[in-house]
């Protein structure tokens, strides 16, 4: 078991995409939350496998994406100060502030630097005392444990000069917002199987119960997609609403106590702006008090996090799934990975940057 | 970016209940992970790893059980 051909193999995925067919008898729409599942969906071509009364439509999961453009002139504003060296993951470099990214600040001398794992930015930290250190924590569940890790070392390392600039986010109260948006037409869920690896699923009962809709944790390979697809439609047909888990490989019903417990000590629940979406309550993590120290807002107090101003991108709509990427005017003209507007054309799990790279040759309707 | 994958731990170096890390191997590169989340995970155990983190070790009897309803899909649906 190298636990990855085993869930690619085309001929069984041809027959559960089979038993989807057969399955459906009337229109459903399913939304993947996960942008890596949006990714996996279109460079497989997994939904033009399915019936054309079952549409997939995207989620709001992906962390680069919602993360507020002032968020980033925040970010862009203290990098921009000599004493700092500026931290984040290669994806959010390129991304689009009101002003600028922080790739443009780097190339006009800010020191910015991008990072696989949070802890690199604590070893900067300790290899580099005269810098003040700040790493752009961003990620949803799955991710914040590690940010939450990066400040107990350096609390423990007594590290005076590293600091957190927390904009993480959390899937369920997004999940809710978009169930109780009027004009919503999500019927089922695929859930975000690396989130609920840390997270568990146990917030999922009272959301299936309240909206009565089906939530199928899901994988991230072709096979845990199509798999996903089926329990869910399996579950609409037969007027159910109920949780199901099919990464049982990965998931467990409580996540991972470990990861979990990182993330209680170190940060609380706070209303949070999603880019594109809007304030949602209890939708944020900032750190608790005891860890103020390492809160870069804090340590910058000047620094101010400008609301979000209106733009000709419609991601907002995208991360909706109200809209599809290519339904918007400046998708591939005005809009590229390369000039982009907007996050989602930024991000390889932005569901714009997906379709640009895999479905950008007009089809024939 | 909550990308994250599968690897095979094939060392852990540094025990403690922050610091223990280890090295995995992923299709073709190893890479210094932190094992701090997957205070289970063994030598010879698959990891999926996010942002140098080790989030899940991965269960192979379920990866199993995954994979044999997936072969057993579903005879009545295709007649
Ligand atoms: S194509 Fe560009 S402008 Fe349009 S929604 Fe996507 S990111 Fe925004």
């Amino acid at each position: 078991m190298r636990y990855v051909d085993e869930f690619r193999d085309p001929d069984a995925a041809r027959r559960v995409a089979d038993a989807i067919a057969a399955t459906v008898t009337r229109a459903w729409t399913i939304m993947e939350i996960c942008g890596g599942q949006t990714h996996a969906i279109v460079r497989y071509g997994i939904d033009r496998m399915l019936p054309g009364m079952l549409s997939l439509v995207h989620g709001p999961g992906c962390p680069v994406c919602v993360t507020p453009p002032g968020i980033i002139d925040a970010a862009c504003a203290i990098a921009s100060r000599p004493e700092v060296t500026l931290c984040t993951f290669g994806d959010m470099l390129r991304v689009p502030g009101h002003e600028q990214s922080l790739l443009a600040a780097r190339t006009g001398g800010a020191d910015v630097r991008m990072v696989y794992s949070p802890l690199d930015a604590v070893e900067l930290a300790r290899e580099n005392p005269e810098r003040e250190v700040v790493f752009l924590a961003i990620g949803f569940e799955t991710t914040a444990p590690t940010s939450a890790m990066a400040v107990l070392q350096a609390e423990r390392k007594g590290l005076a000069n590293f600091s957190l600039l927390s904009s993480h986010v959390l899937v369920p109260p997004a999940m809710r917002q978009l169930l109780g948006d009027p004009t919503n037409r999500v019927q089922g869920f695929l859930a975000a199987g690396h989130v609920c690896a840390v997270a568990g699923y146990r917030d999922y009962h009272a959301i299936a119960r309240q909206f009565r809709i089906p939530i199928v944790v899901t994988g991230f390979e072709p096979l845990d997609i199509l798999q996903g697809i089926l329990l869910c439609v399996r579950q609409l047909e037969e007027n159910r609403a109920d949780v199901e888990n099919q990464y049982r490989r990965a998931v467990r019903h409580d996540g991972n106590r470990t990861a979990r417990a990182a993330v209680g000590q170190v940060f609380e629940v706070q209303g949070q702006a999603w880019r594109g979406m809007g304030r949602i309550e209890d939708s944020g993590l900032a750190l608790r008090s005891r860890f103020a120290r390492f809160d870069a807002f804090k340590r910058f107090p000047e620094v101010r996090v400008p609301t979000e101003r209106q733009t000709p991108c419609i991601s907002g709509e995208v991360l909706r799934g109200v809209r599809k990427p290519d339904e918007c005017p400046m998708f591939g003209k005005l809009c590229t990975p390369e000039h982009p507007l907007g996050a989602t054309m930024v991000s390889s799990e932005g569901a714009c940057a997906a379709y640009y790279r895999y479905r950008r040759a007009p089809e024939a309707a | 970016m909550c990308l994250a994958i599968p690897g095979q731990v094939l060392s852990i170096d540094a025990s403690g209940t922050l610091a223990r890390e280890g090295s995995v191997a992923f299709a073709g590169v190893t890479k210094r992970i932190s094992l701090a989340f997957v205070p289970d995970a063994a030598i010879g155990d698959f990891v999926i790893v996010h942002a140098g983190f080790a989030i899940a070790r991965l269960d192979q009897d379920e990866a199993a059980r995954t994979l044999a309803m997936l072969e057993a899909v579903p005879p009545e649906a295709r007649a």
